[in-house]
């Protein structure tokens, strides 16, 4: 099911949640809402699900104008933060929910194979007679998640789906959320505000900043191409070196990085500490290494420049380099805007 | 919660229909249950006029029956008020078997009827009952008397206080006395400067309940208190006796006193409740959605 | 942390000379009777027709608290309407003014003569004085019990729950019977219990409108005060004893119901 916003806009008494969001998102896509707390994004999931209504604009689901038709009628799968598992249902009660209530009347069997099926699906076989209570967090999740697959929704939506679990469940449920997606190839919608787990998992990021969309495109896209300091910022630690622009060369002393889309003049440069080197002798901001921190992965340096500049530096396990060494920060990659 | 705007999908009940049918229903059957002997107690006891309501109010037996009825109160407020904490002291800040048997003996008062508790006394200080032979011997006077009327009182409302303090201080824990008894502080001192300070409101909310109960008291303190006129009648008890009378608008000007005093008692309640006490601060009975998150974000 | 001994002693002091010692003595005389007596007594047909219509009155007064109860928590809770702070405060009414005073209100509104009585009269509806009458100040006196378990319940259900239960498909009629209603049921039948069982044992408002009817209008409680009027201390021990024992059961069967009803709160 393909699903269309067209200038979507929600107001909360005086707090503008959602302003002027238009959107596409492609039949069996499976799409990131990315912002920070307060951006529209959580608002957005939900008047796609019916569960708010737009004060203004459309929500189409394929050909169909689906912005007043009720939640109930909508057919969507929600899964909801912190679940909202319902705690006096067992596990497959719970799953058998959406059967039961439905306008389509269905032989007990016949809910029961389903609930079985989908027991199987979230690898939750033998816990369908535990209560809510009675299950770990991850497990929740993949019951809210077989509670919501359920009902055959041509749409699913995850608020913060890993929000509320251990970082090592996260990292496993994610992988199986991305093979569930590959399996059933529903059109897919997610909810985060953590960057790692949307690049990790989305075919495509939405970045939403103030009720806006920032940004989107492909996971490489917007870490290769952000366009805007925002961007920068919200995807990772990042730096901002003054610069100037010349002739579509951006410089920092004698430190020139490629800027052919920047207007002339004063410019920033954003850089993330993979964008940067350490030599002890060469060019580059000469700078002061203050400490060195040591990690399984790699080492990162930690440096002042002279330019009065504090600087995370990520450099390989090898390098030479203690703390109070002098020597030269160098630029490999870097994106240059206006300045602001 | 407000009427469903077109911006906020109704949720279960928004229904116009629904909702008009049920404030009304309940707004109706509310008016005839409850409001309407509030009013019917007003408008009996000034049926006669304001001189004879004064009349019937400061009549020497009404008066003595309001003097008793404040003493009783005066009394077993007090002293529930001191087993209140004490019960809530030692059964939230100390483990020791036979604390949740302790609980529910103390609960036992709210669920048995007045009417029993006021015969049980007689079998204890009654000339039938266990020490009545003794008390008779040295002339000591419980039932039929001030004391029996107290005791009585003290049965009924035995949990009032007690049961506002314990969820509280449970759910307070012990690490704020723990932290001022190891920094050298006293039972005592710890008590009034730590523990008092947190539970005051909803100590005060138990004895506006308390007292209230004890100055309406009728079942238990009708058997106990022989109800002699002029001597042992409490306010309740006049009510009946004017009642019985035949003088109907005394008894509903005797009422009224206590009508006035159920007023402030609720109002001294929303007040509370506003504080934080009573069923604001007492965790719901059963929180059936309080499905601990794993580990919050 | 000090204080054991002395809040302790204090604690079993009170309760044993308060609670334990006046039931003990009632229980200790009810004995006393020998099992033939005490049989004789508590099955006389004066004692069953007051168990009849006191359960009987009890068992109607609940059920209408049960379905008010509950209608009124779900308006406080769920609506806004003008007064409703008024209406959430007077809700308490009924345990604050005395049962003597509900007593006598009660009787003058749905007397013969009273503003109600009247009324009802007409189309042929007896109140005071019948069984009517006694259910009237039952569901009076009890009527704060299941608003006031329900409440808090309602107030604190996650309302995710519901747009849940929406999502997948649920109508208003389904969600209230299938998600709310089932959440719902501990309190209920808290409040339920704490209903039946303060009807069971009121007398303050009952005997004023009851009539007082040996065979027909007359409720246990009043019989074993009456006994104790006529000086007949053993069957009113016997009686008391009847009504303390059914409170005993009321609160062990309440708290089995309660465990049951809550089972899938307990962690494996």
């Amino acid at each position: 099911m393909k699903i269309r916003l067209e200038n979507v806009v929600k107001t909360f008494e005086t707090f503008r949640a959602v302003r002027d969001v238009s959107l596409d998102i492609e039949s069996g896509e499976l799409v990131a809402l990315l912002g920070p707390s307060g951006s529209g994004k959580t608002t957005i999931l939900r008047m796609v699900a019916g569960l708010e209504f737009a004060d203004g604009g459309h929500i189409h689901f394929g050909d169909q104008d689906a912005t007043d038709i009720p939640v109930r009628d909508r057919g969507v799968g929600f899964v909801f933060q912190h679940y909202a598992l319902f705690p006096h249902m067992t596990v497959a009660q719970n799953i058998a929910f959406g059967m039961k209530v439905s306008k389509v009347r269905r032989a007990r069997q016949e809910i029961d194979a389903r609930v079985a099926e989908l027991l199987r699906l979230v690898r939750l076989e033998g816990l369908g007679d535990r209560f809510p209570t009675q299950i770990s967090g991850g497990q929740r999740q993949r019951v809210a998640l077989a509670r919501a697959l359920a009902v055959d929704p041509k749409v699913l939506l995850l608020d913060e789906p890993f929000g509320a679990l251990d970082a090592n469940v996260r990292r496993d449920l994610r992988r199986w959320l991305r093979e569930i997606h590959g399996e059933l190839g529903i059109t897919t919608i997610f909810v985060t505000h953590d960057q790692e787990e949307a690049l990790d998992l989305a075919d495509r990021v939405v970045i939403l900043n103030e009720g806006r969309i920032v940004q989107q495109g492909t996971p490489e896209e917007v870490c290769r191409r952000p366009n805007s300091s925002f961007v920068m910022h919200f995807l990772g630690d990042a730096y901002r070196l003054p610069a100037q622009v010349e002739a579509g060369i951006a410089r920092i002393g004698d430190v020139a990085l490629d800027a052919p889309s920047c207007p002339e003049g004063p410019a920033e440069i954003y850089v993330r500490p993979a964008d940067l080197g350490w030599t002890n002798s060469g060019s580059g901001m000469p700078a002061v290494v203050t400490r060195v921190i040591d990690r399984p992965d790699g080492r990162r340096v930690l440096a002042d420049t002279d330019a009065g500049q504090s600087l995370e530096i990520d450099v390989p396990p090898e390098t030479p380099v203690r703390a109070s060494d002098r020597g030269f920060v160098q630029i490999n990659r870097g994106s240059v805007f206006p300045a602001a | 919660m407000t009427a469903p705007a077109r911006n906020r999908p109704p949720r279960v009940g928004d229904s116009p229909a629904v909702r008009r049918t049920l404030i009304t229903a309940v707004l109706a059957i509310g008016a005839v249950l409850v409001l309407a002997p509030l009013v019917v107690i007003l408008t009996q006891a000034f049926s006669l006029g304001f001189s004879y309501f004064a009349e019937t109010i400061t009549a020497p037996d009404t008066r003595h029956a309001i003097l008793l009825t404040v003493l009783t109160a005066l009394i077993a407020v007090p002293v529930n008020t001191v087993f209140g904490i004490a019960a809530a002291w030692a059964i939230t800040k100390f483990d020791f078997p036979g604390r949740r048997l302790l609980l529910i003996v103390a609960e036992i008062p709210f669920s048995i009827s007045p009417i029993v508790a006021g015969v049980a006394y007689l079998f204890v200080y009654g000339l039938q009952g266990l020490f009545g032979q003794a008390l008779q011997d040295a002339d000591i006077k419980i039932l039929f008397a001030l004391p029996g009327i107290v005791l009585a009182s003290m049965f009924v409302t035995a949990p009032f206080v007690a049961r506002e303090l314990i969820p509280l201080m449970q759910a307070q824990g012990r690490d704020l006395e723990e932290a001022a008894t190891s920094l050298g502080a006293s039972g005592w001192r710890t008590f009034f400067s730590v523990t008092l300070p947190n539970i005051r409101w909803a100590l005060l909310y138990g004895v506006v309940l308390c007292n209230a109960r004890v100055m309406g008291e009728f079942g238990a303190v009708s058997v106990v208190s022989g109800n002699i006129r002029g001597q042992t009648n409490t306010l309740p008890l006049h009510v009946e006796l004017l009642y019985h009378d035949y003088n109907t608008v005394g008894a509903f000007a005797a009422a009224s006193i206590l009508t006035v005093l159920a007023i402030f008692t609720i109002i001294a309640k929303v007040l509370l409740e506003r504080q934080g006490a009573g069923r604001g601060g007492r965790p719901a009975l059963a929180a059936p959605n309080a499905i601990p998150a794993e580990k919050p974000q | 942390m000090p204080g054991l001994p002395l809040s302790l002693g204090i604690t079993l002091f009170y309760v044993g000379l308060i609670v334990v010692l006046p039931l003990a003595a009632l229980v200790f005389k009810a004995a006393s009777l020998g099992p033939e007596d005490y049989w004789r007594i508590v099955s006389s047909a004066r004692a069953v027709a007051s168990y009849r219509v006191t359960v009987l009155s009890a068992f109607v007064a609940t059920i209408f608290n049960l379905l008010f109860g509950l209608a009124l928590a779900w308006v406080l809770v769920r609506y806004e309407f003008p007064g409703k702070r008024f209406v959430d405060a007077i809700v308490d009414l009924p345990f604050a003014l005395p049962t003597a005073v509900a007593g006598i209100a009660l009787t003058t509104l749905f007397a013969p003569n009273g503003w109600f009585g009247s009324i009802l009269g007409e189309i042929g509806i007896k109140v005071a004085y019948t069984p009517l009458g006694i259910m009237i100040a039952m569901a009076f006196t009890s009527l704060p019990f299941v608003v006031r378990t329900v409440q808090p319940v309602l107030e604190d259900l996650d309302p995710a729950l519901e747009e849940a239960a929406q999502t997948l498909g649920g109508t208003d009629t389904s969600i209230f019977s299938r998600v709310i209603l089932p959440l719902l049921v501990p309190a209920l039948l808290a409040g339920v219990s704490l209903s039946f069982a303060r009807s069971l044992g009121e007398f303050g408002a009952i005997i004023f409108i009851a009539g007082n009817q040996p065979m027909s209008t007359e409720i246990t409680a009043l019989l074993a005060f009456i006994r104790l009027e006529e000086y007949d201390y053993q069957a009113a021990a016997a009686i008391a004893s009847v009504l303390l024992i059914t409170a005993f059961v009321m609160l062990a069967v309440t708290n089995l119901l309660q465990s049951r009803a809550l089972r899938y709160t307990v962690r494996n």
